[in-house]
């Protein structure tokens, strides 16, 4: 068992874990932060993608003990005092989800492309998106909301 | 309504409407409901050991070693529950001597494909039982698989359950002469001018749902509460019940949010079965969640056919005949309606087109490969392919343009509605408009000219352009159809409102959603019907304690069926409220008008009731109508009177590099008639992903077999679903030919995109490369494959620098059956 102490959606948690703990695991069953999903376990589909210190990572792929001392986002921790963040409107908005399942994901890793590239064009979009997989909206619409939070919206 | 809004009362607020979905906050914040998200107290994690081989008696296994693990509560194999776990179910016999050789859950003496399951541990925690799994032995007598469709069924070959004589599970024919649907194909057959046949291969597809199934069984009293991510928990309840002898009414089954289906959570599981049994044994809550792999090789496959098709025809493109034999791929075993999956398609292998004369012959056949089953489209998507594909391998045979060919011989508008040589009557439609409509958005004419510069030009990298226009039978289904083809079920649904003192409502519905936004789409109906804002009507569904009557949902049925019984429901709600308007208004019920929500006395403005006023004076019950019960509730069953039929034209041109084989979508635009669109927004997001699901058969997906049977493609590094960079952005539009046989003239849309897509893609390719001589590609049309055609064709004669490219490839293609 290791100690590990980490900030996850502003709220700091000190625990005991086994090192081959995934991050993923470690969201999910020890606190309770359901909202981010497993879809894969070859690092695959994006379902479980997170920020760490505001950078995106795929949860699946990282050992809780990596994110000792690290600052992690969730998609539960993105609405601010009830007030969803730009990228969850944008998803309401262009109706970027059916099943829900990717979304958490998709969130964080469409937050993490425009903080990298603010003003994507709609090929750097989807070439961005690619570690993220949906089975249900065929993507145009998840392309239209990132394009919506970015401010880039063709009427 | 405001003074310039003319359109109807009933259609003046919601219908129609680009609503965005109620169901999208819980899911946006990570607040949702998915079953591997719930912990009860005391629960076990379950995890099952799988056959690593695809055929081999079991000779031996001891599960013993397990049960010393850290954290390990019990472990279990097929002995310890041979006596109980019964087989799982089969619910379309589709012959009379149709073979079902059995399905246990757990294998007891033979496993029968690679991902078989044959023992179960429950621990503490997950990893504990994971861990524990290395410590089962389990020794296996290898038998031979059995891979390939036509060995399977030859005299001498191995046979995959030892119970059988053959391998071949049924015969099913349909014929127009004896069916007295139309001619002879005999006849047409004989007097062909010309006759066109070909072998299309539809590949083995993973449904792929995002969400990996996953199921939480506790035990109750004499019974359980299962919640599991399917797609029909009433179904499930009803055959967890015959399967396991526990009394129905001790099933509760619940599906909270589901991550997705598309056919492949319409079954009853191996899964569901092993964990209801562990929790029940062990009188504890029992979870089980699959991973990524074990959904690609134990969850059920799709398609998985070879279809030997002939089409006869004039000279003049007359079409004459169409005579279809398929070969299903069943896997080894039968789930829940894997026999009937190619019937399904068998009856709309003559699409939109006015045949005299049809014959269909299917065998289906079991292998030693995971079972199949329901994936979006369901023989519906192989047999738009079929007749799609052909029609332009008919109309390059008799050079005439794809699309001359197919108005030639498609049901003219004025025609409906129109009995097939199938028999199925198709209400309305209007192939004319759509494919007009589709030529237009597309630039149909600019990338013809376009095609021909680059033909002109020799250019490397060639254009061709795709057509498909389909229909589809949606709106599964009437009962009595069902019952004539032997179903094991009606295909009727169920609704009830509930209407709440304080003028809310409450909609119950048999359905059971899972990504579709039924709960906007069934609000928005039930808002303009009612006259009750969209915001006061709540949507209850997928828990058969709270939804206790319903048949869930597939095969594009929950609107024009569901929805339809929502309707009925809301009209009784109506005729109830009527007579207590009357009383309180103190006129004849006659003389009532209903508009908005409100009764008014015809003639006489000012005297009204509203429905919430009418729903608390029910409520309190104090001044009734004499004799009248103190309810407005109400239920309606609807039992559809026919299927629906959507149409559309989706047009593809897709760019060919002759030099790399790869494909690149250039222009894909699709006008969709699903009938009166409820919510365009919805309607758009399903042809959206049913497109790329489509597509993704067309050029990127397999589950591939290698020759000892173990699945290769185990995993998403194989097994590629497309990205966002793989799809191009559809061009979508509509025309609105309402259903007649429906009071909201809807027809569905859930499967459309995926079944029109499909041959819309590969006649693209084929269209490009025709001049090299080559007249079909096997699915998916992967670089490799595309570029072995072309050399073959002896087209690019390019020398040894084709040579030096030869040697990167294997030499052995993919399995493809
Ligand atoms: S769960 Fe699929 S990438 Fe992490
Ligand atoms: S919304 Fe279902 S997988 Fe993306």
């Amino acid at each position: 068992m290791t100690r590990i102490s980490v900030q996850v959606d502003g709220d700091h948690y000190t625990d005991e874990v086994e090192p081959r703990t995934l991050l993923v695991h470690y969201l999910r069953e020890r606190i309770g932060k359901t909202g981010t999903v497993v879809g894969c376990d070859t690092s695959n589909c994006g379902a479980c993608t997170v920020l760490l210190d505001g950078k995106s990572v795929k949860s699946c792929n990282m050992l809780a003990v990596q994110a000792d001392g690290h600052e992690v986002t969730t998609v539960e921790g993105l609405a601010i005092d009830g007030t969803l963040h730009p990228m969850q409107q944008a998803f309401h908005d262009k109706h970027a989800l059916q099943c829900g399942y990717c979304t958490p994901g998709m969130i964080m890793a469409s937050i993490d492309l425009l903080n990298d590239n603010p003003h994507p064009s709609e090929d750097e979009i989807r070439v961005g998106l690619e570690g993220n997989l949906c089975r249900c909206t065929g993507y145009q619409n998840i392309v239209k909301a990132v394009q919506q939070a970015a401010g880039s919206e063709q009427s | 309504m405001t003074a310039t809004d003319e359109r109807p009362a009933e259609q003046a607020h919601e219908i129609g409407t680009s609503r965005t979905r109620k169901e999208d906050q819980h899911l946006i914040t990570g607040h949702s409901t998915w079953v591997d998200n719930m912990v009860l107290p005391g629960m076990v994690h379950l995890a099952i050991l799988r056959s690593p081989m695809a055929h081999a008696k079991i000779t031996s296994i001891d599960a013993s070693g397990a049960r010393k693990y850290p954290g390990v509560v019990a472990a279990f194999t097929g002995a310890d529950f041979a006596d109980t776990q019964g087989n799982l179910p089969c619910a379309w016999p589709v012959t009379p001597d149709m073979v079902n050789p059995g399905a246990p859950s757990l294998a007891v003496e033979q496993v029968n494909f690679a991902g078989d399951a044959v023992a179960v541990v429950a621990a503490r925690t997950k990893a504990e039982a994971v861990d524990a799994l290395e410590s089962i032995e389990v020794e296996y007598d290898p038998l031979p698989p059995v891979l390939d469709l036509e060995a399977a069924l030859a005299d001498g070959s191995t046979l995959v359950h030892p119970n059988t004589t053959s391998n071949k599970c049924y015969t099913w024919v349909f014929d127009s002469a004896d069916a007295g649907s139309g001619a002879s194909m005999d006849d047409a057959r004989r007097d062909a001018e010309v006759t066109v046949t070909r072998r299309f291969i539809q590949q083995r597809l993973s449904p792929s749902y995002m969400e990996p199934r996953s199921t939480l069984v506790q035990p109750v009293d004499q019974g359980v509460t299962i919640w599991s991510s399917t797609q029909i928990p009433h179904i499930l309840r009803t055959m967890l019940a015959l399967t396991l002898g526990i009394p129905e009414h001790k099933v509760r089954a619940i599906a909270p949010d589901v991550g997705g289906g598309f056919g492949g959570k319409i079954t009853i599981t191996p899964e569901e079965v092993i964990t209801t049994l562990v929790a029940r044994r062990l009188g504890k809550p029992a979870k089980y969640t699959e991973t990524r792999s074990e959904t690609l090789e134990a969850a059920h496959h799709g398609r998985a056919q070879i279809q030997d098709i002939t089409i006869t025809a004039k000279q003049d493109g007359t079409v004459t005949g169409l005579d279809v034999h398929l070969t299903a791929d069943l896997g080894a075993y039968l789930r829940l309606i894997t026999p009937g999956i190619p019937l399904l398609g068998a009856f709309m292998y003559p699409g939109i087109y006015k045949f005299p004369a049809y014959h269909l012959s299917c065998d289906g056949v079991f292998t030693t490969k995971v079972p199949t089953d329901a994936y979006r489209g369901a023989g519906r998507p192989e047999a738009t392919f079929a007749i799609e594909r052909i029609m332009d391998e008919l109309a390059a045979e008799l050079k005439m343009d794809p699309l001359a060919l197919r108005r030639k011989n498609w049901i003219a508008h004025e025609e409906f509605p129109f009995t097939t040589v199938a028999g199925l009557t198709y209400d309305t439609g209007n192939y004319e408009a759509a494919t007009d409509k589709a030529v237009e958005l597309v630039g149909w004419e600019d990338l013809r000219a376009e095609q021909a510069r680059r033909r002109e030009a020799k250019d490397p990298v060639q254009l061709g352009l795709g057509v498909s226009t389909f229909t589809e039978m949606c709106g599964i289904a009437p009962s009595r159809v069902l019952g004539s083809l032997s179903f094991g079920s009606g295909g009727w649904e169920n609704a009830s409102i509930r209407m709440l003192p304080t003028g809310k409502v409450e909609v119950v519905t048999g359905i059971s959603p899972h990504g579709q936004g039924h709960e906007t789409g069934f609000s928005q109906i039930v808002a303009d019907r009612l006259g009750i804002p969209f915001d006061d009507i709540e949507i209850i569904h997928g828990d058969t304690q709270s939804s206790p009557k319903g048949l869930d949902t597939y095969g594009s049925r929950s609107l024009s069926v569901g929805g339809i019984a929502v309707v009925k429901a809301v009209d009784k709600v109506i005729e109830k409220a009527r007579r207590v308007a009357a009383h309180m208004l103190e006129a004849s019920q006659d003389d009532l008008e209903f508009e908005a929500g409100s009764f008014s006395v015809k003639g006489a403005p000012g005297s009204s009731v509203s429905l919430p006023e009418i729903a608390f004076a029910v409520f309190v019950a104090h001044d009734l109508p004499d004799g009248m019960e103190p309810s407005l509730n109400s239920e309606a069953t609807y039992d559809p009177v026919n299927f629906s039929f959507p149409h559309g034209t989706h047009l593809c041109a897709t760019e060919v590099d002759t030099e790399t084989g790869r494909v690149k979508i250039l222009k894909y635009a699709c006008v969709d008639d699903v009938g009166t669109p409820i919510n365009p927004l919805l309607i758009d997001g399903q042809v959206h992903g049913g497109l790329a699901q489509g597509i993704a058969q067309a050029l990127y997906e397999e589950a591939v077999y290698d020759d000892a049977g173990n699945l290769v493609t185990g995993t998403f590094v194989d097994y590629t679903l497309p990205a966002a960079p793989d799809l191009p952005n559809f061009l979508t539009d509509r025309t609105v030919t309402p259903s007649t046989d429906n009071p909201l003239g809807v027809k569905g849309v859930g499967e459309a995109g995926t079944i029109a897509s499909t041959p819309a893609v590969v006649n693209a390719i084929v269209d490009a490369l025709r001049p090299l001589g080559i007249n079909n590609i096997q699915m998916p049309c992967t670089p490799e494959r595309v570029w072995r055609a072309i050399q073959s064709s002896g087209a690019n004669d390019q020398g040894s620098a084709a040579a030096s490219t030869q040697e990167h490839f294997d030499s052995t293609e993919g399995d493809a059956q």
